[in-house]
């Protein structure tokens, strides 16, 4: 079994289930903060599906994709939290 | 024989990130999701980011993966602890068979809010009296 056929058949579809397993606690979430740590999940699983594909598709420019994304997804979660803290108790 | 390591380590962080998949969805109160996905993940996007380092073996590769586990380590922490902390404030519950509550016992949390806001948390009638008190 050769590395690309391993990441496409067991890697790819245990990453994509977990993805899968994060968003039902995106659609059910009972509040907002459940939402943003499942879409902080989420991004991680980004970040980690582009690499493993940049190693299945010998291409080592999708790991841009994941740098932009790490950046990116922490400026996110910070201005979700500054959000929340800001709307204090009444919502 | 490097082939059979990045495997492991590929099977490893995919293991990981499962386990923090399934703890988002399982865990029965916000704080212990917050704590099961932020170190979970971390560790399994360290793992994964490793192998593919190991795949491809050139310097240009192995900086980005080190500056993104790097970075990762650095703000994941600090992600977590701000979205706990903006979570408690605003008044989300802890799970009802919690039996510590350290950071309402110290009452450091009234001087961290602004006048306004406590003025609001007085009138709000719904939120929960063991927050009040």
């Amino acid at each position: 079994m050769t590395l690309a056929s391993y990441i496409s058949w067991i890697i790819l579809p245990l990453l994509g289930m977990g993805m899968l397993l994060t968003f039902i606690r995106v659609v059910r979430g009972p509040s907002l903060p459940d939402r943003v740590v499942a879409l902080d999940l989420m991004a991680t699983f980004i970040i980690a599906i582009s690499a493993v594909y940049s190693v299945a598709s010998n291409q080592p420019s999708y790991l841009d994709a994941a740098v932009v994304l790490a950046l990116i997804t922490f400026l996110g979660t910070v201005a979700f939290a500054y959000y929340l803290h800001k709307r204090g108790s009444n919502a | 024989m490097r082939d059979t390591v990045i495997a492991l380590l590929l099977f490893a962080g995919t293991f990981f990130a499962l386990v923090a998949a399934l703890g988002v969805v399982r865990m029965p109160d916000i704080y212990m999701r917050l704590s099961a996905a932020s170190k979970a993940s971390t560790l399994g996007a360290s793992c994964i980011l490793a192998a593919v380092a190991l795949y491809f073996a050139s310097t240009a590769v192995t900086g980005k993966v080190v500056a993104i586990i790097a970075f990762t380590l650095l703000t994941a922490p600090v992600a977590a602890h701000m979205l706990g902390r903006a979570a408690y404030f605003s008044g989300e519950p802890l799970w009802e068979k919690s039996t510590v509550d350290e950071l309402e016992r110290s009452g450091a949390w009234l001087e961290s809010k602004s006048t306004d806001q406590l003025a609001a948390r007085e009138n709000c009638s719904c939120s929960d009296k063991k927050v009040e008190e």
